[in-house]
């Protein structure tokens, strides 16, 4: 499998800011791939390096194959970037943004493959709607549209649901992987981490500038089981000798870190010992967010 | 060239849409310009020899108004996209640095013509210029559009606020356009003020212009082509240097 995206020791710095610190990541061709990161971690400006909209300090990046600066037209033409503002020319019409994006794109007679782009987006009947007269979620359909007119090989979205309704979410997903299973490589930056962990086979997590993690979503998930275990006791008291495994309390329940269910006996039985009763019992697999939460705070920047 | 032709046609048609805004007020402006002006000065000034004030007046207006829509046409396009973000989607694209650079100077030369044939059709009527030489016209017509284009190519670039752009416009352009000789001829200037007239390259432009419609001028018509393609070829030469480093557009 050939690589789309190829980042190879990438700096940026923006005056006392040091924004990448030497990135290097690979993205295959046809991955589904998620770049994640708390604000401010340097995600936009990766994915501006990508576009060409930044110039990086020192280091390359390629788009199947093109180097970003010195093949930059074609490199331009393999990927397109959905950015993460809202941002429009309020001149245009739907169809008329389309239609220059089409035509920067060096296609004249973009047509057909825009009205269907228009239908799958649900742009349909605002096709010759002014650009300031949609909602916030319909200019960010239109801003996706925009980044795949020239079908590119390589789709990059950056936070493309913030602040998207969930009807418009899913469309926006079926649609994307739709593209993906045609063969299109995709990556997506988002705060919505339900979505990574559904969508995305391999995962990115960048902080302060560098890589703290990346891998398969399976291993990442699997080497940082926090798995939890939830109680609901009565009396509400956790006993001494398991306040060390209280990870927090949500709602009156206590969760507790359960790393090997081979000591659940053991907890259980401490609490019998106490006389408590465990009036609720669950057992959370470890998500995404979890994972998250525990690769940043581990990496204390 | 697929690019170019489409940056082109989305800039002429940007301005087409608000043209009461591009084209019918300045033509509006300079034709007040003319009524007042001529109903002054009529008959205390003759610029040139048995030409009546307000056919004198005219071209230069003509020019002014091509000068300052030309400068317009590329600086707020430029700076809009800036402010507000979309310029990102004339970056993503692979259009090359010359592509980007014709697309903005072309469209505003188009604006600068349209609405200098706009002042001419509306104020010929008025006092009848002769039309000598209608090639340097033509030929002056575009290159000082296209020099006030570039330049409002490189203010765009340059300003990050409106109102640095403002600046650039108010106190650099609308001087040089204004003391070019539009509302009088330099010979009629004290010696210092005629040798700081020759050093704006826009007197050249209007000088020039001028030519074409009465045959007479304060300069030789081939010395103002000189310095106004000079001009030209300067500025691009150093736009497209901008623009090959990124500067300000890309961080």
């Amino acid at each position: 499998m050939s690589v789309a995206i190829r980042f190879s020791a990438v700096k940026k710095r923006f005056g006392e800011l040091e924004a990448l610190k030497g990135i290097d990541l690979e993205v295959r061709e046809g991955e589904f791939f998620a770049l994640l990161g708390p604000n401010g971690a340097g995600k936009t400006t990766l994915i501006s390096v990508l576009g060409g909209l930044t110039q990086a300090d020192s280091g390359t990046a390629e788009v199947l194959g093109s180097d970003v600066q010195r093949d930059y037209r074609a490199a331009r033409r393999k990927v397109g970037i959905v950015p993460q503002e809202l941002t429009f020319d309020p001149f245009f019409t739907v169809r008329e943004t389309l239609q220059f994006q089409s035509g920067y794109f060096g296609l004249r007679r973009n047509h057909a493959w825009i009205d269907e782009l228009l239908e799958q987006l649900g742009l349909a009947s605002k096709a010759d709607a002014n650009m300031r007269a949609l909602s916030g979620g319909m200019k960010r359909r239109v801003m996706v549209a925009q980044a795949l007119v020239h079908k590119p090989p390589v789709i990059v979205l950056d936070e493309p649901t913030a602040g998207v309704d969930v009807a418009l979410r899913q469309t926006l997903w079926a649609f994307i992987q739709r593209l993906n299973g045609e063969g299109h490589t995709i990556v997506l930056t988002t705060h919505y981490l339900e979505e990574a962990e559904t969508l995305c086979n391999r995962i990115a997590m960048l902080k302060q500038g560098e890589l703290v993690a990346l891998d398969d979503k399976a291993a990442l998930m699997a080497s940082h089981s926090a798995r939890v275990l939830s109680l609901r006791l009565f009396p509400d008291v956790l006993p001494a000798a398991l306040q060390p495994l209280l990870v927090s309390q949500e709602g009156g329940a206590y969760q507790l870190k359960l790393d090997d269910c081979g000591t659940l006996e053991g907890m259980l039985a401490t609490l019998r010992e106490a006389g408590v009763a465990v009036q609720d019992m669950e057992i959370l697999k470890p998500d995404l967010e979890s994972v998250f939460l525990d690769v940043m705070g581990r990496k204390r920047g | 060239m697929q690019g170019f032709s489409t940056l082109f046609y989305k800039e002429i048609l940007r301005f087409w849409k608000v043209s009461f805004q591009t084209v019918a007020a300045p033509v509006l402006t300079a034709v007040l310009y003319l009524l007042i002006f001529s109903h002054v000065l009529e008959s205390h000034v003759e610029a040139y020899p048995g030409v009546r004030y307000t056919a004198f007046l005219i071209p230069g207006l003509a020019m002014m108004s091509m000068l300052q829509n030309a400068f317009a046409n590329t600086s707020s396009s430029l700076i809009q996209s800036k402010i507000t973000g979309n310029i990102v989607y004339i970056l993503l694209p692979p259009l090359s640095h010359l592509e980007f650079f014709l697309a903005y100077v072309l469209a505003a030369v188009v604006r600068g013509l349209v609405v200098g044939s706009g002042v001419l059709a509306v104020t010929m009527w008025l006092a009848w210029p002769e039309f000598k030489y209608p090639l340097w016209i033509l030929a002056f017509a575009l290159l000082g559009s296209s020099v006030m284009a570039i330049l409002g190519l490189i203010a765009g670039i340059w300003a990050e606020k409106f109102d640095q752009l403002a600046a650039f416009q108010n106190f650099i352009i609308v001087p040089l356009t204004f003391l070019s000789g539009v509302f009088y001829s330099i010979h009629s200037l004290p010696a210092f003020w005629l040798g700081v007239s020759h050093l704006n390259p826009v007197f050249y432009m209007i000088d020039g212009f001028r030519y074409g419609f009465f045959g007479a001028s304060d300069v030789s018509p081939w010395l103002s082509l000189a310095v106004v393609s000079g001009t030209v070829v300067v500025l691009a030469a150093f736009t497209l240097q901008l623009l090959r480093t990124g500067y300000k557009l890309k961080h």
